[in-house]
Formats: C-alpha cells, sequence, structure tokens
C-alpha cells in the first residue's frame, strides 16, 4: 500500500530528527497533506499507527493538514482550484491548468518530550 | 546492514544478498537544520503557544520544526544517483507500468536491437524471483535483480546499491524495471533521465485518469501490444487523450514488442535521449 511505505519515511525522519535534536519520545506529528498528492489522509492515519508502533512515537498524534490545489490557467491567467490535477480552470474551462499547489506531503513540526 | 551507509533494508535483496553485502558508493546525507522552538521563540515567530505541563511527573512538551518532505531521505539518495550516472554520461530510465504490460518482453528486444550499437544494463525490480533478469542475461546483457519482498516500489536507496554492482559503462544506457504497480512508484525517484510508462492495450484506456500521478510523472507513454488491437474495442485516441489530461508534455510511442511495430520510433527516441545526456 502507498501509505505504507510513506508512513514509513515519516518514521524514518522522526529516527533521523530524535537523533538531532534529543528527544526520546514524540507525542504529535503536524503532517501537511496536499489533495493533489494521492494520499488518502484516512490511510495514513491507520499506516503510520502501524508502523510507529513500538518505536519512538508509539500512540502519537498525526495531525493532517490539508492543502488545498491550486493551480494557474494559461489561458485566462488567472488563479484556480484544483481537486483533481486535471480539472478545468473554474473560471473559463481550459485544461490543462498547470499545478501549483497541493502536491505536498510533508512532516511540519512535532511535539515532542 | 550495509557496511557503507549503515542501512539496514529489511527484507530487500540484490541478486538474492542481503543489500549489505556489498558495498555502495560513499553517501553522506546532508543535514538539515531543524530548529528547536522554545516558548519564547515560538511566539516571536508567530506559532502556536506550546502547552506547559508542570504537574510533577509529567515531562515537558516542545515543539520542533522539520519541515521536511516525506521522500526527502529517498530523493537525497536519488540526487547521488543521478549525479553518478550523469557524471558517466549513462542514460537512465526507469520504466513502470501495471503487471503484465510488457516490461520485460520490450527490454529484451531493445537489447537485441541496439546489439553492437549500444551497452545496456538493466536493473530488474521484482518482489520475488529472479525470472525477469534471468531474461535480460539470456540476451548477453549485465541484468540485477532486485527483490523487494512486501515493498511494492523501488526506491533510490535500494537502487543506489545496485547501480555501484552493476556499474554501467560510460555513454550507456542503464534500464531500470519497476515493481508492476502504477502507484507508489510515481512517487520515488531513482535518480533516472526520464520515467517511461509503458500501458497495454488489453488494459483500459483510463488507466492515466485512474492513476493520473504515475502518468504525469512520466515523460513518454509507450502503448505497448497494438499487435492486439484489432481483436479489442481499446480506442487509441481516448488513451492519449487522457494521458495528455493529465500530462500535456508527454510522448508516446505506439510499439508491439511482439511484432516489431514502432520498436524504430523508440530506440529513436532512445537515441535522442541518450545523445542529450
Ligand atoms: N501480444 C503481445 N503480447 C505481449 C507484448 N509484449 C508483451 N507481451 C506478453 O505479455 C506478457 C507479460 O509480459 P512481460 O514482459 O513479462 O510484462 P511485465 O510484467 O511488464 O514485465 C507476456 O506473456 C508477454 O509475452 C506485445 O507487444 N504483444
Ligand atoms: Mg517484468
Ligand atoms: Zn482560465
Ligand atoms: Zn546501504
Amino acid at each position: 500500500m502507498h501509505e505504507m511505505s510513506l508512513a514509513e519515511g515519516i518514521l524514518q525522519l522522526l529516527e533521523d530528527a530524535a537523533r538531532r535534536e534529543g528527544f526520546g519520545k514524540v507525542r504529535t506529528v503536524f503532517l501537511e497533506i496536499g489533495r493533489l498528492s494521492s494520499v488518502q489522509p484516512e490511510a495514513m492515519a491507520f499506516c503510520f499507527d502501524a508502523v510507529v508502533r513500538g518505536s519512538l512515537a508509539e500512540g502519537a498524534r498525526l495531525e493532517i493538514i490539508d492543502v488545498p490545489g491550486t493551480g494557474h490557467c494559461l489561458d485566462c491567467g488567472r488563479d484556480t482550484e484544483l481537486d483533481e490535477v486535471y480539472d478545468p480552470c473554474q473560471h473559463c474551462g481550459a485544461v490543462p491548468v498547470q499545478v501549483t499547489g497541493g502536491t505536498v506531503m510533508r512532516v511540519k513540526e512535532l511535539d515532542v518530550e | 546492514m550495509c557496511t557503507t551507509c549503515g542501512c539496514s533494508e529489511g527484507e530487500t535483496k540484490i541478486d538474492g544478498h542481503e543489500i549489505g553485502d556489498r558495498p555502495r558508493f560513499s553517501y553522506a546525507p546532508k543535514a538539515k537544520k531543524v530548529t528547536a522552538v522554545t516558548a519564547a521563540e515560538a511566539e516571536k515567530h508567530g506559532l502556536p503557544p506550546i502547552s506547559h505541563s508542570h504537574a510533577p511527573g509529567v515531562p515537558q512538551s516542545r515543539r520542533v520544526q522539520i519541515e521536511q518532505d516525506i521522500l526527502a531521505k529517498n530523493d537525497a539518495y536519488a540526487r547521488e544517483n543521478r549525479a553518478f550516472l550523469t557524471g558517466r554520461r549513462v542514460f537512465a530510465l526507469n520504466l513502470v507500468s501495471s503487471p503484465g504490460s510488457g516490461k520485460t518482453t520490450l527490454l529484451v528486444k531493445t537489447i537485441e536491437a541496439l546489439k553492437g550499437k549500444a551497452a545496456v544494463a538493466v536493473i530488474e525490480g521484482d518482489q520475488q524471483t529472479s525470472q525477469d533478469a534471468e531474461r535480460i542475461r539470456a540476451t548477453g546483457a549485465p541484468a540485477i535483480q532486485i527483490n523487494t519482498g512486501k515493498g511494492c516500489h523501488l526506491d533510490a536507496h535500494m537502487v543506489g546499491h545496485a547501480i555501484h554492482q552493476i556499474d554501467p559503462a560510460e555513454r550507456s544506457l542503464l534500464m531500470i524495471e519497476n515493481v508492476g504497480n502504477l502507484v507508489c512508484p510515481a512517487a520515488f525517484d531513482l535518480g533516472e533521465a526520464h520515467k517511461v510508462v509503458v500501458l497495454s492495450v488489453t488494459e483500459g484506456e483510463d488507466k492515466p485518469i485512474k492513476y493520473p500521478d504515475m502518468f504525469r510523472a512520466a515523460s513518454l507513454m509507450l502503448l505497448n501490444k497494438c499487435d492486439l488491437l484489432p481483436h479489442l474495442d481499446f480506442d487509441v485516441e481516448l488513451a492519449i487523450d487522457y494521458a495528455r489530461r493529465v500530462n500535456p508534455a508527454i510522448e508516446v510511442i505506439r510499439v508491439s514488442a511482439k511484432t516489431g511495430e514502432g520498436m524504430g520510433d523508440w530506440l529513436a527516441w532512445l537515441e535522442r535521449g541518450s545523445a542529450k545526456g
């Protein structure tokens, strides 16, 4: 499953940060997930819980920060919202729209002890 | 465990050996600056206040800024691979598709067509077995098999080990056949020059909009098994239209690994790409 390997990537980041920063336990992970990133928040939360079991982040809360999909229309020159990468411009209906945001999958910050 | 980079890769095996059995070219991960934020600093930066619990026995929590992409580690390995490959002027492609669309067959035919013209090395990714690497070796080309076990995609770290082992020649072609899966491999950069997505006409025309990330990540779509078109209702134009909807820049070549149709266009594409590198 896609989210499983991404959750493993998150755990790696946490372990690296713990070594650098000298913390032993993660309480909360703030994770930015773009709507165009093809990550399902529910699946991510499920996989995260499974992957961190027995680690420094066991039982940690996963706060998913939803980042909307945005694009720039090359036809009418306006910015538009996107639910899918291939959505038409909401102003003039043109396709394709240049994706400008919402593909992010980033660990933003942590609450640690 | 890996003696060079200290990794332990769980189930991943390269030609049947655990990944750490052989050294990899050196890789020093670049530490990213991580700032621990005190309550005062948090306030200064307009961050949410840090909750202080002074109850005895309850450890105090602090907030740590990370701002790192989930795939940061993979991307660092990918950059390392890319630097190594471009340094040697190796033209590397990452072949992705659903299982059975004809990647290995296409590779075998490509190697045969390039015999005496260009050196080709292959890295094969599958969850189990080394059958595909053996199919490639039967052509005389060097091949390395990565078995990902339960893993559903290749990542830049395991591919880095395989690159070191296969030691591609200057100005050669390196073909990386990814695990058959249209989802995860889209997200994992391996250090290739291009992703090439293979779609066979026995699959649906709507694959590009069902798996948009993969078709967006690819530079070229090979529409394979075109020899079967007379027996199918597959609408070629519709499939191409869907692919261009998610990726207006994607190039498309219709091929048949079986009859050799379109192979000339594919070989010309390879030649143009290698020349640029
Ligand atoms: N008819 C036809 N069959 C093909 C073609 N290319 C591959 N195949 C068959 O498709 C099956 C899967 O091919 P394979 O190369 O193993 O696919 P992979 O899983 O993507 O590596 C095999 O039985 C091939 O013989 C083609 O162009 N035409
Ligand atoms: Mg294969
Ligand atoms: Zn518009
Ligand atoms: Zn290693």
